[in-house]
């Protein structure tokens, strides 16, 4: 079970970055973020039953800590990393399910769906925000011990 | 006076690029003012927003600006002219030199050729019905409607101007080949394959640009991105509800 979500998940994110022409060496790299926040969000949703949207931070969190790290060590803009690894977390199927129910005019369902769909929407953004925000404490706090 | 227009120029093309290619707003900002002073311009200003840019030297200089018109994904020629700019800014470049290399920068085409994104496409497809859940009987389903639906889009896009229209024709040939796999029974469930297939056309990289942009405070950049995500996301989710809307299931 966790296998094939680890091996379906790299592959994913590798034929992102595919997709979205990153650079062939950094193919494998993003495609391990993806894996790996894909494994966070997988065992807390589907093996401890977390709800999805501080599942979502959790893995998107860990995405963006990864990418900062994949970014300084590679020295290239971090958005080739971020960009596959947050692509697993976004959520199209909850969208999908709000729209489908709209169009059967199950509006209840709808909002509620789409209302989820948001706060997961908001919680990838908290998710890739916060790690910044340490990065940059980090790097501010260096920057006055040295001076 | 040649040289200083030789350095705006080499700012612009480096923005330009940038921005085409998919690029966040503040880096694109960061990159120009970042060049223009390591030639020795430290007071550069830009203005980027998703459809032009703004650049000038110093406050009294003449304001320049261009157009941009297509925005595409090519994250790697974002990374290559990054490169560039972190050799300029480390003085390993001539202004010659930089503006020679900003330019074969824009004549190289995409990394990969389009039949490797298509099957790219088909295997992520695959991959993500796996991954929420669905079958391993679905996987080669959703792998041919993932790559039909993302080659769709790319056709769709080169032949019609407006730009949403392409999403939603893709993901209207998903939904229909999706009902047609379930009813001659290669498919077992339509959710997870839709889902599966559609994921390639999902803006993913808009989300997370606006998201990114509007924390940096490019307030404008951020919503005029995170409109164009949300339209894209209507487009695809209006083409899955026409086909649902008309075949009863």
């Amino acid at each position: 079970m966790i296998i094939e979500q680890l091996v379906t998940s790299f592959f994913a994110a590798a034929a992102f970055g595919v997709m979205f022409n990153a650079p062939k060496k950094s193919l494998i790299q993003s495609g391990v973020v993806g894996m790996l926040g894909w494994c966070v969000y997988a065992i807390l949703v589907y093996q401890e039953g977390v709800d999805a949207v501080p599942a979502t931070i959790a893995a998107s969190v860990l995405v963006a800590i990864l990418s900062q790290i994949c970014a300084k060590v590679y020295k290239t803009p971090i958005i080739i990393f971020t960009v596959s690894g947050i692509i697993p977390l976004v959520p199209g199927g909850l969208a999908y399910d709000a729209m489908r129910n709209f169009v059967q005019n199950d509006y209840n369902m709808a909002i509620q769906l789409a209302a989820k769909a948001l706060l997961i929407s908001g919680a990838i953004a908290l998710g890739l925000v916060f790690s910044e925000i340490v990065n940059q404490v980090i790097r501010k706090a260096k920057w006055k011990r040295i001076s | 006076m040649e040289n200083k227009n030789e350095i705006i120029n080499i700012c612009l093309l480096a923005g330009k690029i940038m921005l085409e290619s998919g690029a966040e707003t503040y880096r694109v900002e960061d990159t120009m003012t970042r060049i223009a002073s390591s030639f020795g311009e430290s007071n550069a200003q830009s203005y980027v927003t998703p459809t032009g840019i703004m650049f000038s030297i110093n406050q009294i200089e003449p304001t320049n600006f261009i157009r941009i018109l297509d925005r595409s994904t090519d994250l790697h020629k974002v990374a290559i002219v990054n490169s560039i700019s972190r050799s300029i800014s480390g003085g390993e470049l001539t202004v010659s030199a930089a503006s020679a290399k900003l330019k074969e920068v824009e004549s190289i085409t995409h990394a990969y050729p389009i039949a490797i994104q298509i099957l790219a496409a088909a295997i992520a497809s695959g991959c993500f019905t796996i991954m929420f859940e669905g079958q391993w009987l679905d996987f080669l389903p959703s792998f041919f409607i993932g790559g039909f639906g993302y080659s769709a889009m790319v056709y769709f896009h080169k032949v019609v101007e407006i730009r949403f229209f392409a999403e939603f024709l893709a993901s209207f040939f998903i939904g229909l080949l999706t009902y047609l796999s379930i009813d001659i029974g290669a498919g077992q469930q339509m959710d997870k394959i839709i889902i599966g297939s559609v994921m390639p056309l999902v803006p993913g990289l808009l989300i997370t640009n606006a998201v990114r942009d509007l924390m940096a405070g490019h307030l404008v950049s951020g919503l005029s991105k995170g409109a164009e995500a949300f339209l894209t996301a209507f487009a695809i989710g209006a083409g899955i509800a026409f086909v649902v809307s008309v075949f009863p299931f």
